[in-house]
């Protein structure tokens, strides 16, 4: 069973629990191609666990994932790992690992036990390393670097698996503004080269700049989705937040900025 | 040009670091078979290895120490490897056989078939691996139980617990039964001394089988060092791996405990070791446990046989003996190491 280069990704009448919980209960969804989509909502909405879903690491309680328009809990672990990569929220390294062996591990789909290493995986390595700028940390030990860099040895270890899908899951909670920047930067530049890209954020304006899709979820369903212009308003963001809060465009880019936020008073 | 010494561990190339502790593993080995308590001196040995030597000194290597030096290598083998591989997917670097009590499941089986009637010589191998795959599972069960956030220091105190309950009940056993007691009383306390060569081959099947485990799981292993969910985005399934790395530690386990008893510490100071010389790196510090695992053990028996001449001391006395305090160290260190 092969999947094709490009490969869509979505769910049809998904749910999804925590034990018996039930985080997601019936829903639809598809990632547009070739596009960056951002999945914003409160804490608890189900969010990162809906991307969990969708990169097959919780399975379904009900519905399926449709990697290509195929289950995706019925495809080869391998061949799904050679077309949707993933990152989680909290990565953990071993003390003493170097960027570039980090950035190797994103070859492993494309490798097993006879077929260790081939030239095409050192192209992808180094294709990886530059589309991150990190060829000059390659040599680095990951703890050494800050947290935007590491972050991009992340990335760049999922731009190494060379895959048509990437999801992150909170790429930038941790990091400073001018780290964030370094990041979305990036995801920007992969979705230009043409890779779907889902991630989850928090920060609504750069969710609004950064994306070219929002995805607004509550309670484990999806309230609107559509064109930051388009979705982006102030009732979404009372129903998602339940804060007041007025909209502007921002003058240089034109996406929607928060401005005047204020809790409401009951 | 920068010496092996000076660049940090995870950057030194294997072979620079592997060939100097082969070296050391073959003095090792000589060592073994030159020196020892009764009459056979290092010259009477070189005698021998030119051609020559007396009936003695024939018999007191050939039977004797040579057979004891090649169970060392495999014990040395069997539980640096299995160690290596319960730290890494425990993420613990105090994991380790002896304290988990797989060691002492091992143990408590092999009582068990003593006390039913079995001698040590027929012992089977695959009962004191089974009691080793079970040990496994408890404590890794336990480990389990802790969740995400496994604090290394509980899940060495489960496994001592275990251990102490296992130990407790093997004494128990032989206490009932004194021809068990007496065939059981050296070994328990781990010794590679008076065993002969046909025992080691029997134990041989199940290693190449272990090895082959190892081999298949480094690399996925690896991965899962990582955390769990960037290994299945790489595509591998972490139950899998774990299954395969928990019955490759039991056969490992088993076979070195069948042979050897259970022996503490080697487990947990050989990776220490091995990580020290080459980093984290689960495939790395695999093939630095090749040569470092058989060079504690015999290290540990050479000084076993000298020490207390004419007697000897039980070899698992000196591992423990070395093997706590770096337990101790580890602990004290300013933080444990993330694996």
């Amino acid at each position: 069973m092969s999947l094709s280069d490009t490969v869509s990704l979505g769910a049809e009448a998904l749910t999804l629990k925590h034990g018996k919980t039930t985080i997601i209960e019936g829903l639809d969804i598809r990632l547009p191609s070739s596009k960056v989509t951002a999945i914003v909502g409160p804490n608890g909405c189900g969010k990162s666990t809906l991307l969990n879903g969708l990169s097959r690491i919780h399975a379904p309680s009900g519905g399926v994932v449709l990697l290509d328009g195929k289950n995706i809990h019925k495809l080869p672990s391998k061949e799904v790992a050679r077309h949707l990569a993933l990152l989680p929220q909290d990565t953990i390294a071993p003390d003493g690992i170097t960027v570039s062996e980090l950035i190797r591990f994103g070859r492993h789909p494309h490798q097993s036990a006879l077929k260790q290493w081939a030239m095409s995986d050192q192209e992808a390595i180094d294709y990886a390393l530059k589309a991150a700028d990190l060829s000059d940390l390659q040599e680095r030990l990951l703890d050494t670097l800050s947290g935007g860099q590491r972050q991009r040895a992340w990335i760049a270890m999922s731009i190494a698996q060379e895959t048509p899908l990437l999801l992150l899951d909170e790429p930038t909670s941790a990091l400073d503004l001018g780290h964030q920047i370094e990041v979305f930067e990036l995801i920007r530049e992969l979705s230009e080269e043409g890779k779907t890209i889902a991630m989850v954020v928090h920060d609504l304006p750069s969710a609004c700049r950064y994306a070219d899709h929002i995805v607004a979820m509550k309670q484990g369903k999806i309230i609107t989705q559509g064109s930051p212009k388009d979705v982006m308003t102030k009732e979404l963001v009372m129903e998602l937040y339940g804060v007041e809060c007025d909209l502007i465009p921002d003058p240089m880019t034109g996406s929607p900025i928060l401005i005047n936020i204020k809790r409401v008073k009951s | 040009m920068q010496l092996w010494f000076q660049t940090p561990p995870a950057q030194r190339s294997i072979l620079s670091v592997l060939i100097p502790v082969a070296l050391l593993l073959v003095f090792c080995c000589l060592a073994s078979l030159f020196y020892g308590a009764g009459e056979v001196g290092p010259i009477d040995v070189m005698a021998l290895l030119m051609g020559g030597g007396s009936d003695d000194a024939r018999f007191v290597v050939l039977e004797l120490r040579l057979p004891r030096t090649l169970i060392g290598i495999f014990a040395g083998l069997s539980l640096g490897l299995a160690g290596a591989l319960m730290q890494s997917v425990a993420r613990n670097p105090l994991a380790e056989p002896g304290l988990l009590g797989v060691s002492s499941g091992s143990a408590f089986a092999v009582a068990i078939a003593l006390v039913l009637g079995a001698s040590t010589a027929t012992l089977s191998i695959g009962l004191a691996q089974l009691g080793a795959l079970l040990g496994c599972f408890c404590v890794m069960g336990v480990a389990r139980m802790q969740g995400q956030r496994n604090d290394p220091i509980r899940l060495v105190l489960a496994g001592a617990a275990l251990s102490s309950l296992l130990i407790a009940m093997t004494s128990l056993l032989l206490l009932y039964n004194e021809r068990a007691a007496d065939e059981i009383r050296f070994w328990v306390t781990g010794s590679i001394a008076g065993r002969n060569v046909d025992q080691l081959l029997s134990l041989l099947p199940s290693f190449v089988i272990a090895l082959a485990c190892v081999v298949y799981v480094a690399r996925p292993l690896a991965s899962l060092a990582l955390g769990e969910r960037v290994a299945i985005g790489l595509g591998y399934k972490p139950g899998r791996i774990r299954l395969i790395v928990v019955f490759a530690v039991a056969l490992l386990v088993g076979a070195a405990t069948a042979i050897a008893g259970p022996v503490m510490f080697v487990g947990l100071v050989v990776p220490f070791a091995a990580r020290a010389l080459v980093g984290p790196d689960i495939r790395r510090t695999l093939w630095l446990c090749l040569p470092i695992g058989p060079l504690v053990i015999l290290t540990a028996d050479v000084f076993s046989r000298l020490v207390a001449q004419p007697a000897e001391m039980p070899l698992g006395v000196l591992t423990a003996m070395v093997g706590a305090p770096v337990l101790l160290a580890i602990v004290r260190a300013h933080r444990l190491p993330t694996l």
